[in-house]
């Protein structure tokens, strides 16, 4: 299957990555490759059967724990892995002017 | 021969009977470190001084006759995608340089709990995605047999550092067979347990519906000492279970006689290397000769499991990965607005195949494409579950090749994403089923490259899988020429 470069800065865009020029024609080339590839699944029949969301142990089920209040890390040491922080908050780009 | 060769259970042993202690281990581990992995390339960073108090506190407990379990003073090793509190983890990748978790991955509590001296983070492909290492953003790691060669991948750098023994065991994660197709290029013991029978809290995340972290050792008992030490629920991890975690090792002592291991069809023939085939079957007329029923079977969904794989693990990235912004940890661009700022970071932070992989899943979850991908592949996700479970009814364990060749070259795959991805072929299928699965050594081809043989099991069966695996192991463990002190 086919991917155009369009089609390329689309998805770009959804997954939030800026891709130079030459980035869009490669990736074009090689996911339309893999998508090729992918399409064999296509001719598979599937009619009827569920879709697999979870591979654990469904013995038991998946219980949520009680939802009670516990610490959580200490804000300075969160803040401290941050690229711009202000003791108190992220700091990031003016989103408003 | 030095201790520090042995495999990590007899290592355990002459710790237990006081013929070498905590420290001399370590101390033997950093010398091998630093006379060979400037060749290598294993490690990514050590972590001395952690490891220096780690091993005085173990030789403590040992002299007062109260260790912690037979890690208590082993050298190990992780792989880069462990948080462990107050040491940088990137993941292999830029946009993590610098990060350093504020708390332990679940494992990592648990390792040092069972007094295991942690000697370093290892090298691996940038969020575990590859099959080579060669996508680390810190540059490859080499294969111990030939350095002209790749120790796989995604956790090459800790089966390198096993099979090279500057470590005697070390953690990996398995999404698609990250940990059993480097054990067999190298030619050490790696499992994969049960989905759910390890804590993945702490481990930085993939594909989360596929991921499990597993060991690395050069035996199958040094593996179920290390799994042992980190199986069991977690409620920081709602999808571990809450099964009670048997004695591993306990199960090493029974034979094999009576066991039905199936031989599937589709997992031979073409597409095998002819060598690998030939030592994989001579492993399976190992396991006839000591008991062993080998009944042929069929799991005929499997040619679909590699464009199923690609299809789910990229979509799950595609999400896990959208949490590298800039805002919180790790790599920041310059920008004067938020939304440069996000495309600028990813852009500039991530590598050629995360890129890849992100693409791949947004436009296979994107509008008008869901349900003819991403639903499609669970739907053929629950074929492949059926195959096994259909298997599972004449069988006890699943045998076949873990990888289709040996070892390749340096650069040889990197150019072709889909050549690269057939490497994980017959390891892929027991992700999507969530099964646990082994890659013992059997055998060397002409090369001299050592050959891997895999085998899965039934769902939290992994005492019947460590069985068999003891049984097929080699009984002399060759060392590759890098390990020039013989």
């Amino acid at each position: 299957m086919a991917i155009d470069r369009a089609q390329v800065r689309h998805v770009a865009r959804l997954a939030r990555l800026a891709l130079s020029p030459e980035e869009e024609e490669r990736f074009a080339a090689q996911l339309g490759h893999v998508l090729e590839y992918i399409e064999r699944l296509q001719g598979v029949d599937v009619s009827g059967v569920e879709p697999l969301t979870f591979a654990g142990d469904a013995v038991g089920g998946i219980p949520l724990r009680e939802d009670e209040p516990r610490p959580s890390l200490p804000r300075d040491k969160v803040l401290a892995q941050a690229p711009q922080q202000d003791g108190k908050a992220f700091v990031v780009p003016r989103i408003i002017e | 021969m030095k201790t520090d060769l042995l495999p990590l259970s007899q290592i355990s042993d002459a710790l237990a009977s006081g013929g070498v202690s905590p420290q001399a281990l370590l101390e033997a581990s950093l010398a091998r470190i630093r006379a060979v992995d400037g060749k290598l390339h294993a490690f990514l960073r050590l972590t001395e001084n952690e490891a220096h108090a780690a091993a005085k506190a173990a030789a403590q407990r040992r002299a007062n006759r109260k260790p912690a379990g037979p890690l208590d003073g082993i050298p190990i090793a992780l792989k880069d995608i462990y948080c462990m509190e107050g040491v940088e983890t990137t993941c292999g990748s830029k946009i993590l340089r610098g990060y350093v978790p504020p708390y332990d991955a679940t494992v990592v509590r648990k390792l040092k709990q069972a007094g295991a001296v942690i000697v370093g983070k290892l090298n691996m492909d940038e969020f575990a995605m590859g099959s080579s290492t060669e996508n680390s953003a810190y540059g490859p790691t080499m294969n111990p047999w030939d350095l002209s060669r790749t120790p796989g991948g995604s956790s090459g750098g800790s089966a390198a550092a096993v099979a090279a023994r500057l470590v005697a065991g070390a953690f990996g994660t398995d999404t698609g067979g990250s940990i059993r197709q480097p054990a067999a290029m190298v030619g050490c013991v790696g499992m994969k347990p049960t989905y759910g029978r390890v804590s993945r809290y702490g481990v930085i995340a993939f594909a989360s519906s596929l991921d499990q972290v597993g060991p690395f050792a050069q035996d199958v008992r040094g593996v179920a000492y290390l799994l042992s030490a980190v199986a069991g629920h977690d409620e920081n991890d709602q999808t571990s279970s809450r099964r009670p975690v048997p004695d591993y090792a306990a199960a090493l002592g029974r034979d094999v006689r009576g066991l039905r291991l199936g031989v599937p069809r589709e997992y031979f023939g073409e597409g095998v290397a002819p060598e690998v085939e030939h030592a994989v079957r001579a492993g399976i007329e190992r396991l006839r000769g000591l008991g062993c029923e080998v009944r042929d079977i069929s799991l005929p969904n499997s040619p679909h499991a590699i464009a199923t794989y690609y299809i789910v693990a990229t979509a799950e990235a595609s999400s896990n990965l959208a949490r590298y912004d800039g805002v919180r940890y790790g790599y920041r661009a310059r920008a004067g607005q938020l939304l440069e700022m996000y495309e600028k970071t990813r852009a500039e932070g991530f590598g050629a195949e995360v890129k890849r992989r992100i693409m791949l899943g947004t436009y296979a979850l994107s509008a008008g494409y869901y349900d003819a991908y991403y639903l499609r592949a669970q739907k053929v996700r629950t074929l492949i579950r059926r195959d096994f479970d259909q298997a599972f009814a004449t069988v006890d364990a699943v045998v076949s090749p873990t990888s289709p060749t040996t070892a390749f070259r340096l650069g040889e795959k990197l150019d072709d994403p889909l050549a690269m991805y057939l490497s994980d072929v017959y390891t892929v299928p027991v992700n999507l089923a969530g099964l646990p699965g082994i890659s013992v050594p059997c055998g060397f081809d002409s090369k001299g490259l050592p050959v891997g043989l895999q085998l899965i099991g039934k769902p939290f069966d992994e005492e019947t899988l460590l069985r068999m695996a003891r049984a097929a192991e080699p009984a002399e463990h060759r060392l590759p020429p890098i390990v020039e002190d013989r």
